[in-house]
């Protein structure tokens, strides 16, 4: 591991000043991936800014009946929060379906945004990646790609986001706010950025994963009150029964009324670059009756992009089948 | 070492106070084995996957192996040195040595100091990724051996103890809420052992 300087913050503007300074900086929240990769060397900051113990620890009720989620606040703490667990069941069960219970009291919401890729070649330095080393070459495209994208991939890169917790934050229309140092005079400057912005499209720059300004501290997520939330489910898929990133994952909420589809939201992970919210299936269900025929067809309408490569096919049937089965489960009653 | 790459630090284990000084690489477990002489935290995968090395942080599990030493300056943490009580074990080391919970015993600190805060976790009401409904206006999860397994997923054991290891921890959680394992109330539960979270 390179040395490093490190260097305790206790407040935004502290945090922001100290990145602003020094270019070659990362912040550290709870480590659990940014420790991990800078010990393989794919990461090698100059200094880290321990932005764990800034204020942002609390998850807020907003004048809307929305959540103010705040950026440290730890995956287990988001998961066990009374008004996510009734709300935005979800958002629970995502985070609960992701790594373990030692990582997820330390993980938190700000980081789990901007964990990298788990692509193999990515994680190993003596790999090609366009992704680490821009200009590289993509060996994935060709190579050991069979937990890669079918969506929105280009020839330069095919990883896949590995986060659960955001494919329910896609679902749910989060936004999520940062502070940059970008005001007059160095002075702290507040901005947003709603989920379907935050993740860049791959294209030919897929070491530039998001939308956010240089230096710039994720304070916190907002969630928009949505009661179709309330009656929500995430389910995922993955090659042991627990503690593993997912091959597969659909985040979806459904409200039925008369037989047939009033509102849907859904999202699908482990499929893409980021946390893919499934817009064309949205549109072909919403009015439409909620039975398995539908989800099937409002499935293959948003699959119909799906560009798999030779050995991820599977996916495309796999999150086919999650759609249908999660949104029967959903629209028999049971919201769980 | 170079100042700006190294710093004095205290570190809180188990009530101590360890005053060292650390280059900024060093992770909370190689300060623990390598520097306290503290060799219950076991070194596994150095890479968060197999929690061997769980200590506890303010009272909640985690992975000494991603935890930079630096940062855990101000924290309380306990090590399985730190789990027993006036020359008592802890329940849950109790329940591993009479039900077998492990064969080589490598992993078997971790998965002590991981079950010790779990059961916390589970008393604090936190759903899990098998609790059926999560909403926080259902039932409270039952520990069931499938919640206990989720629960203690982020400790791998290649000796394949799981079988003992579920019969421990459900036994240390049947004695921690008085009932026996077959549900039946046993005594009344002493305040003294609750848990608020």
């Amino acid at each position: 591991m390179r040395e490093f300087g490190y260097q305790r913050v206790f407040d935004v503007s502290g945090a922001v000043a100290q990145l602003a300074a020094e270019p070659g900086a990362r912040y550290l929240g709870g480590g659990t991936n940014l420790v991990d990769l800078m010990k393989t060397g794919v990461e090698r900051p100059a200094r880290l800014v321990d932005v764990s113990r800034l204020p942002l620890g609390r998850i807020e009720t907003r004048e809307d009946g929305g959540l103010h989620i705040g950026a440290t606040v730890t995956n287990s703490e988001l998961a066990a929060h009374p008004e996510v667990r009734s709300r935005y069941p979800a958002l629970t069960q995502a985070v609960l379906a992701g790594a373990s219970g030692q990582l997820r009291n330390v993980a938190t919401v700000g980081g789990n945004l901007l964990q990298r890729t788990r692509c193999g070649y990515f994680g190993d330095v003596t790999q090609p990646c366009n992704k680490r080393e821009p200009g590289s070459g993509c060996p994935a495209v060709a190579g050991e790609h069979r937990n890669h994208a079918i969506l929105g991939a280009s020839e330069h890169c095919v990883a896949v986001h590995p986060s659960d917790m955001g494919v329910a934050l896609a679902a749910f229309d989060a936004v999520v706010t940062y502070e940059t140092a970008d005001g007059p005079g160095g002075a702290p400057s507040r901005g947003e950025l709603p989920m379907a912005d935050f993740y860049l499209p791959v294209g030919s720059t897929p070491h530039v994963e998001t939308a956010l300004p240089s230096g710039a501290l994720i304070t916190g997520v907002t969630l928009p009150p949505a009661p179709v939330a309330a009656h929500s489910r995430y389910r995922k898929v993955r090659e042991r029964a627990s503690y593993a990133f997912a091959i597969g994952s659909v985040a979806a909420a459904l409200d039925v009324r008369e037989g047939s589809v009033h509102e849907v939201r859904l999202a699908f992970g482990a499929v893409a670059s980021r946390p893919w919210r499934a817009r064309e299936a949205e549109r072909v269900l919403t009015g439409a009756p909620a039975d398995a025929a539908g989800f099937a067809a409002a499935a293959d309408a948003e699959l119909a992009a799906a560009a798999p490569l030779s050995g991820n096919g599977y996916k495309v049937t796999l999150i086919r089948n999650l759609v249908v089965a999660v949104l029967t489960e959903l629209s028999e009653g049971a919201s769980r | 070492m170079d100042p700006s790459t190294s710093s004095d630090i205290t570190l809180d284990i188990n009530g101590e106070k360890h005053a060292l000084l650390v280059d900024h690489r060093t992770t909370l477990l190689d300060a623990l084995r390598e520097r306290l002489d503290l060799t219950g935290t076991k070194k596994g995968c150095d890479q968060g996957q197999c929690g061997a090395c769980t200590v506890l942080i303010d009272g909640q599990r985690a992975v000494s192996c991603l935890q930079l030493a630096v940062a855990a300056e101000g924290r309380h943490i306990t090590t399985i040195e730190g789990m027993a009580e006036g020359g008592q074990l802890h329940p849950v080391q109790q329940a591993f040595l009479d039900l077998d919970g492990y064969q080589c015993g490598y992993c078997t600190p971790g998965q002590i100091c991981s079950a010790v805060a779990m059961l916390d976790e589970h008393a604090a009401g936190w759903p899990s990724a098998v609790t059926g409904d999560v909403r926080t206006e259902a039932a409270p999860p039952e520990l069931t051996p499938e919640e206990i397994r989720e629960r203690m997923s982020g400790n791998l054991c290649r000796c394949g103890a799981y079988v003992q290891i579920v019969e421990a921890v459900t036994r240390a959680a049947a004695e921690r809420t008085g009932t026996r394992p077959d549900g039946i109330a046993e005594k009344p539960a002493d305040p003294a052992t609750e848990v608020s979270a």
